[in-house]
């Protein structure tokens, strides 16, 4: 009965859904306020339904409801209740219903917090999120039912990939599909503004919060992936530049590129037209990355056997939207005129070189992800294109962007001197250089690769130059505005981000070795000493639990453990990693196999400054909140 | 400068910042592209001598061997018709298993797989779509059109 309801609520969301869309676009269109109305108030009605029949999924996994194809593919009876729950988007047609639950509650929010804007204006943004849905939602109905039954029930369920059996997976895709859904916020609100032809500094002031929303989730879902991987799946890599990697940080680079672009829209009134593409590349690339991922088209850990008519309907879906939204740029852009101009030395500059160099990264990074579907399609070979090209074409826009991000962050609007700010940032860029040497010849004794003293005194510069605003004003005893002190956090966390990853690329120590117990082995000043297994029950696996002893060199450290599960329904073996953290370095140990001679396999790992990679992402986000908290983005006077 | 000048110096500096980076990134492709053959192409010649490359196939039952105690390991991989032996030091994945699908990365060296990097995926059912198509035409029954859905998002 409940699935039933399920899908009952699925098509009745599908209905209303084309309801929001009708009215608010129609009702826009032809200025009908009674038909506006009717689109706001479907919004509410979309999300009940979908909610209802997220709920109505949830139930099944959690009652054990195995006649439900879904619930029997990736659930078991001695699963944990959290993985229950959790495996609603474990797979793929739960996961769509997340998409769509997402997609309904950023609708809800726009309709709750816009009564600043005007009827209209409001009613084309729901309207077209209300076509995005009913797109994912036929999409979800059409090929991919959670609800389908299975006949006859199976009587134990096939249990949930034992990979995704994870706190960490709890979390990780809500957010990222947060994110990722959150950019069509900013994707309505740049086709609303092309319909309306209404694209001016109240627009862009608007679509600024959305847009920052969007992107704090988005870091976040990155972030929280990267670190999954680390200890999960990853034996210590925190970023394989996998296609669906990928394809969750080109939406992430072409939306931070948005948020500063949309900044100047807001300020000065200028880059309208290139606001509003970049908004409809960010929601594309959110697409395409659900279509790389949903397709199986490219190979990649996430991608696995998938249905070939679900990628067709995704590309359908990105067709329609890309060669929609920009059609109707074509048409509407040349009315979307800046005016104004700045100088050379201006903030302006620094931001179009900053949407510039983010940009470019991007798309060295699609060319990168899609190659390998070019080279298929034309016979010319099956390849894959491997992290290093990914590493050069990722690290030659960056690295001046970081550089120029912390000197650009003290511009001035318009017209360009930095003569307040050029005695302070020569020092800070002096001690960053200092501070690097210092780094890499006292704490690692060793110079490391060509970019290390490089991206250290970046790393540092950033954070300094970050720190120069909430100094000077705390020294003052002055309150910073939200908005700025969010900017200082939010680069103050590129900084560590900077520092995390030239620390960990730069002075890592990776060794595999074969150690009987008792026996030991030594990487970066760490003795590991192998103390032997044990066997350990868990709920629904059983593991093998190995013990080490470390040694920093006299001094003895927690012992560490690491085990190799085997979960009892799939019999997928899954290593877990015993990882000590302090605040310079993580140490890694994963247990490999049974060598025969009583020896094991293992992979000792020494990761210098890892954490700062995540610390870095989390305080970006932080700095996202903060500065979405601010005063100017809470007025609700109406602009007419 | 006149706006014209400055217009003039700004698209002078974006085409060749945007030459630039094509260039790095032709010449990152270069050296990256990682070419996939399967164990019939290796033994008809057909893959790069001294480049690296990826091989993928079965792993064949009861060919794994180690010296007990010894991290290097030697098995086989085939696609039924011919098959290349590998060799690789180091940890295997988890899902590495005699009888199971497998790409390697590597390079050949007198007739022998030397591998630095193998591949298994999560999924004991998955079949990396290279090795499920060159195993189409040698051995369609093994390959099922697709697995049950089973991923991670």
């Amino acid at each position: 009965m409940i699935p039933e309801l399920g899908t009952l609520a699925l098509v009745l969301a599908l209905l209303l859904a084309a309801m929001q869309a009708f009215f608010g676009l129609a009702g826009a269109h032809w200025q009908q306020a009674a038909w506006m109305q009717v689109a706001r108030s479907s919004v509410l009605a979309v999300w009940l339904a979908v909610a209802a029949s997220f709920t109505a999924l949830t139930l099944s996994l959690v009652q054990h409801d195995f006649s439900v194809a879904y619930v029997a593919q990736n659930s078991n009876s001695a699963l944990p209740l959290l993985y229950r729950v959790a495996a609603v988007w474990g797979a793929h047609e739960g996961s769509l219903l997340l998409w769509a639950l997402m997609l309904a509650s950023w609708a809800l929010l726009v309709a709750l917090f816009s009564r600043g804007l005007p009827a209209d204006f409001r009613a084309r943004v729901l309207g077209v999120l209300g076509l995005i849905s009913v797109g994912f939602l036929s999409f979800t109905l059409l090929t991919s039912n959670p609800f389908a039954r299975l006949i006859p029930a199976a009587l134990e369920g096939a249990d949930l990939n034992p990979i995704l059996q994870d706190p960490a997976l709890a979390i990780h895709p809500p957010m990222l599909y947060m994110g990722y859904v959150g950019t069509a916020v900013a994707f309505a609100f740049a086709v609303a503004a092309m319909l309306s032809g209404q694209l001016d500094t109240a627009w862009a002031r608007w679509t600024r919060p959305w847009t920052l929303a969007a992107w704090v989730c988005l870091t976040l879902g990155i972030a929280l992936g990267s670190w999954w991987a680390y200890y999960e799946l990853g034996w210590g890599g925190w970023w394989f530049w996998d296609p669906v990697e990928n394809a969750s940080f080109m939406p992430w680079l072409v939306t931070t590129a948005l948020i500063h672009s949309l900044a100047v829209t807001e300020k000065r009134g200028l880059f309208k037209q290139w606001t509003v593409l970049l908004a409809i590349f960010a929601f594309s690339l959110s697409l395409l990355g659900t279509f790389l991922v949903r397709s199986g088209v490219l190979v990649s850990v996430h991608a696995f056997a998938a249905d070939p008519s679900r990628g067709l309907f995704v590309l359908a879906l990105l067709i329609f939207f890309i060669v929609g939204a920009l059609t109707l740029y074509a048409f509407r852009a040349s009315s979307l005129q800046s005016e104004g101009g700045f100088a050379v030395v201006s903030r302006e500059s620094f931001l179009l070189l900053n949407n510039a160099l983010l940009v470019a990264a991007a798309g060295l990074i699609l060319v990168g992800t899609l190659w390998p579907l070019v080279m298929d399609a034309l016979k010319l070979g099956k390849i894959s294109v491997g992290p290093p090209y990914f590493n050069v074409v990722f690290l030659v826009p960056t690295v001046p962007l970081v550089l120029l991000m912390s000197v650009g962050m003290h511009a001035s609007w318009k017209r360009g001197h930095l003569n307040l700010y050029a005695k302070r940032l020569t020092l800070i860029a002096v001690l960053s250089v200092l501070g690097a040497l210092l780094i890499a010849l006292a704490a690692y004794h060793r110079p490391g690769l060509p970019l290390t003293l490089l991206g250290f005194s970046a790393g540092l510069l950033a954070i300094g130059s970050s720190l120069i605003d909430p100094w000077a004003q705390w020294r003052r005893g002055q309150a910073l505005p939200q908005a700025v002190l969010g900017r200082a956090i939010a680069h103050l966390g590129i900084g560590l981000l900077v520092m995390g990853i030239t620390g960990v690329a730069s002075y890592t120590v990776e060794r595999d070795v074969s150690l009987a117990v008792g026996e030991s082995a030594e990487i970066a000043g760490y003795r590991f000493t192998f103390q032997g297994t044990q066997p350990v029950e868990g709920p629904n696996y059983h593991a093998i639990e190995g013990r080490f002893q470390v040694h920093e060199g006299e001094r003895t450290l927690p012992d560490l453990t690491t085990q190799k599960r085997t979960y009892r329904v799939q019999q997928n073996p899954m290593t877990q990693a015993g990882i000590a953290v302090a605040w310079n370095r993580d140490l890694f140990v994963a247990l490999g196999e049974d060598l025969g001679g009583s020896k094991w396999s293992m992979r000792l790992q020494y990761k210098p400054l890892v954490r700062y990679l995540w610390i870095g992402a989390l305080v970006m986000a932080l700095g996202g909140l903060i500065a979405l908290s601010d005063r100017r983005y809470r007025r609700q006077t109406v602009i007419p | 400068m006149t706006p014209r000048q400055r217009r003039i110096t700004w698209v002078v500096a974006i085409l060749a910042g945007v030459g630039l980076a094509a260039l790095v990134a032709v010449k990152a492709f270069d050296n990256n592209l990682l070419y996939f053959f399967d164990p019939s192409q290796v033994q008809a010649g057909l893959a790069p001598k001294g480049k690296s490359f990826r091989i993928g196939g079965m792993v064949t039952k009861g060919s794994v061997m180690r010296a007990p105690g010894s991290l290097e390991v030697r098995f086989v991989v085939t696609d039924f018709a011919h098959s290349v032996p590998v060799r690789y030091t180091g940890l295997l994945p988890d899902l590495f298993r005699e009888g199971q699908g497998v790409i390697a990365h590597g390079r050949l060296q007198n007739g022998e797989f030397m591998a630095d990097e193998v591949l298994a995926k999560h999924d004991e059912k998955y079949m990396p779509p290279e090795v499920a198509q060159s195993l189409k035409a040698s051995a369609p029954a093994l390959v099922t059109p697709y697995a049950p859905s089973r991923d991670t998002p």
